[in-house]
């Protein structure tokens, strides 16, 4: 791996120097790949770690530094979901581990110390480290005991860092990885919110939420058959009262990482679309990015900014995950609505996709009704396909309504009472009790106040016409007249 | 006559277990068989001459009795050459262990520590090969090592939080009538400094690694066996002196012919 990516540098050095001519100064200059800034420059700087989802402050440094840094192991027990234990494995107590920041061309002195309490030994191999192993074989360390090495930070990136001591796929599954923020000489540009994502795969004796402690399952790690599938380390880290905050018209920042052992993540936030993606905190970003693509060992940058107010779902769009295994964290967005980005729900219609050919009844009739040469027959055609869309998921294909739930419309003495009261009922719908044909109904007719005047008249017409009852053709006019002197529920649509 | 004693002493310790073997050391036939760690590239099987063990880990109580005995490994005497600042950092004082403690294995030794008690007693540490025989046992087989069930209970140690240590003697005999071997501490080998795996795991296919030290090198084979593994990748971060809270050791003896 490690030749891969000096050849990769080689083949950038190479790229650039034959274009040199036509490359303007600044790009050639930039820190595009591996840089050495010279020795390090002033009192050796102690790194402040935070735990996720928090990120450090930028270094803010022009020149290369002396960095101490120390990250300790800890083994503990930890929730992964509510009422489920785990013995992690962790980098500074936290899975994922510590956030580390640093600027390209620093020296960093880097401790490892793996806590008393261990029951193994650990090390660390951070891809950011250009040496063999990225730092594994020095940093090897047994319980109770401390690891020296020193680094020069080469080339500018977001890293995974991870254990690498046998079994290393348990010690990741574990929880053992985190992220190494190498900034560019010049720094990041400056955002409102910064966050530390990472997502792994966790391996359970137990099925998915079986309470108590679970162990850790090697065999199901093996054949990559996860139990959970996780945004830092528990299914519960990034949501409720600990989900990510922002406001409206804030720039965000993500620093997103997959630990794995095994799975690669689809990063998708839903309802967003990142304005930049630099993978691999690479120096060429992407621009207008859906779902993203994190290797198991792998980060990214991800950056958009808010526009609409809400809770924005992250998920790792291998969906299963997300919603049967946990890969799920919530960004909440607090502000003033924004309209004219987004609407919220305008409306909801009935609509039914096989009776589409039968409306064609109900085009002749409103072509009828413009020219006032509607006939009652017209009617009738266009209230029978209406009421079939409207009105039949109640009463009924042929009216004979449901028993005790939904009254009859079928040969009913409430319709053949009072035409005017069933155009009122149609339109502002009815609650309570009723009685028809000496069968008392307690239930609820919501408005159908969305249907027109015309539409009204023909479902009525249709009605009154049907199934044995006798009453009146219902014309828009009455309708009409009987919308402008009656109330609707509140909510209802005018 | 130190011997008398501390046998008589390891005893009455067994006695008042829960387990009352029939004596302190069980007899381990030997055998061929295959080690994780070949003695040369291509060697997989080895050859463990019959020996003596320990069935039980030497525990807190024992190795009191031995610093009253040998006043130079008292906290606080041998040289930093032999142990580290952490020796016997969990004892209530010089010569007594916490109370409450005493049926626990002991830890916090140095592989000097855990050698120098062996000798006293006439015994020695066992080596990894006759440790890994002796463990790769169950109730029923000599060799339990593909069983599932052997792997995942010794991988559920792994899974537990360190806390505080189990008395010995509660987890159910070998084969051999061996106590105590998963799911309890670590344990020194006499040689354990040479078993030259490489400090990053992931190193063992490096055809350069045989460079270093001609035959003696080794190399691990059957990576599925984790469970063995691990206990390995943790012998090989220790130095001599080093001393941690969940590495204790039992002794061996050569069997008399």
């Amino acid at each position: 791996m490690r030749r891969i990516k000096w050849m990769a540098g080689v083949a950038t050095l190479l790229v650039i120097a034959a274009c040199t001519p036509s490359q303007p100064e600044s790009q050639a200059n930039k820190s595009a790949t591996k840089v050495d800034l010279g020795p390090p420059q002033g009192e050796p700087i102690h790194a402040v770690l935070t735990s996720p989802p928090e990120v450090p402050a930028a270094t803010n440094r022009k020149a290369p530094a002396k960095v101490i840094v120390e990250l300790e192991v800890i083994e503990k027990e930890m929730e992964i979901a509510e009422g489920v234990k785990y013995t992690f494995w962790t980098f500074g107590g936290t899975v994922p581990g510590s956030f580390i920041r640093v600027r390209q061309g620093d020296t960093v002195e880097f401790h490892l110390k793996n806590h008393p309490t261990s029951k193994m030994p650990h090390n660390i191999d951070l891809h950011g480290v250009t040496g063999p192993g990225g730092g594994a074989a020095s940093s090897f360390t047994v319980p109770g005991h401390a690891s020296q090495f020193t680094f020069k930070a080469l080339n500018a990136g977001i890293y995974v860092y991870h254990c690498a001591t046998a079994p290393v796929g348990m010690h990741v599954a574990n929880g053992m990885y985190g992220l190494i923020l190498i900034e560019p000489p010049e720094g990041l540009p400056p955002v409102d919110h910064e966050y530390y994502v990472m997502q792994g795969d966790f391996y359970t004796v137990g099925k998915y939420r079986e309470k108590g402690l679970q162990p850790f399952d090697m065999q199901r790690a093996i054949d990559e058959r996860p139990t959970y599938v996780l945004f830092n380390g528990s299914e519960t880290s990034l949501t409720g009262p600990r989900a990510l905050k922002a406001k409206t018209h804030e720039t965000m920042r993500l620093f997103v990482g997959n630990g794995g052992p095994n799975l690669v993540s689809s990063f998708h936030v839903i309802g967003e679309i990142f304005d930049r993606v630099q993978q691999e905190g690479g120096t060429h970003a992407q621009e207008n990015v859906q779902t993203t693509l994190i290797p198991a060992g792998g980060a990214a940058i991800v950056e958009f900014t808010t526009d609409v107010p809400g809770n924005y779902v992250m998920v790792d769009h291998s969906i299963f995950r997300a919603f049967n295994k946990g890969a799920l964290a919530i960004l909440e967005v607090s502000g003033d609505q924004n309209l004219a980005i987004y609407s919220g729900k305008e409306g909801d219609e009935v609509y039914i996709g096989d009776k589409v050919g039968s409306l064609a009844s109900v085009a002749t009739a409103v072509e009828a009704s413009s020219r006032g040469a509607l006939t009652k027959d017209q009617q009738v055609q266009a209230g029978a396909a209406l009421y079939k869309g409207t009105c039949s998921v109640c009463h009924q294909e042929s009216g004979q309504g449901l028993a005790s739930v939904f009254p009859p419309l079928a040969n009913s003495d409430f319709l053949k009472a009072d035409a005017r009261k069933a155009i009122e009922v149609a339109l502002n719908g009815l609650s309570g009790k009723v009685t028809v044909n000496g069968v008392a109904y307690n239930s609820v007719m919501p408005p159908m106040s969305q249907l027109n005047d015309d539409e009204i008249a023909n479902i009525l017409t249709y009605v009154m016409g049907s199934w044995g009852n006798t009453g009146p053709q219902v014309s828009a006019a009455q309708v009409k007249a009987v919308r402008a002197s009656t109330k609707r529920p509140e909510g209802a649509a005018h | 006559m130190k011997k008398a004693v501390a046998l008589l002493f390891i005893a009455a310790m067994s006695l008042a277990a829960e387990v009352t073997p029939a004596e302190d050391l069980a007899l381990v036939p030997g055998g061929e068989f295959r080690s994780v760690l070949p003695v040369a590239p291509g060697v997989a099987r080895v050859t463990v001459a019959k020996f003596k063990m320990d069935r039980l880990p030497v525990t807190n109580s024992a190795f009191s009795k031995f610093a009253v005995e040998h006043p130079e490994w008292q906290r606080g005497r041998p040289s930093k050459l032999f142990v580290d600042e952490s020796y016997l950092s969990h004892w209530e004082n010089v010569v007594r262990p916490k109370r409450g403690t005493e049926r626990q294995p002991i830890t916090q030794v140095s592989w000097y520590a855990a050698s120098a008690y062996c000798k006293a007693r006439g015994a020695r540490l066992p080596t990894w090969h006759e440790w890994e025989f002796t463990a790769a046992a169950n109730g029923t087989m000599r060799d339990a090592r593909d069983d599932p069930a052997w792997q995942s209970t010794i991988l559920a140690w792994y899974s537990r939080p360190s806390g505080t240590l189990p008395e010995i003697g509660k987890t159910e005999a070998n084969l051999y009538g061996v106590y105590d071997l998963h799911g309890v501490v670590w344990e020194w080998v006499e040689d354990f400094n040479g078993m030259l795996v490489s400090s990053d795991s992931r190193e063992q296919g490096d055809p350069n690694a045989l460079r270093f030290c001609g035959s003696g090198a080794l190399t691990l084979e059957q990576k599925d066996q984790y469970a063995v593994l691990m206990r390995v990748a943790m012998l090989s971060g220790m130095q001599a002196k080093y001393t941690t809270a969940t590495m204790g050791f039992r002794c061996a003896q050569d069997e008399s012919p």
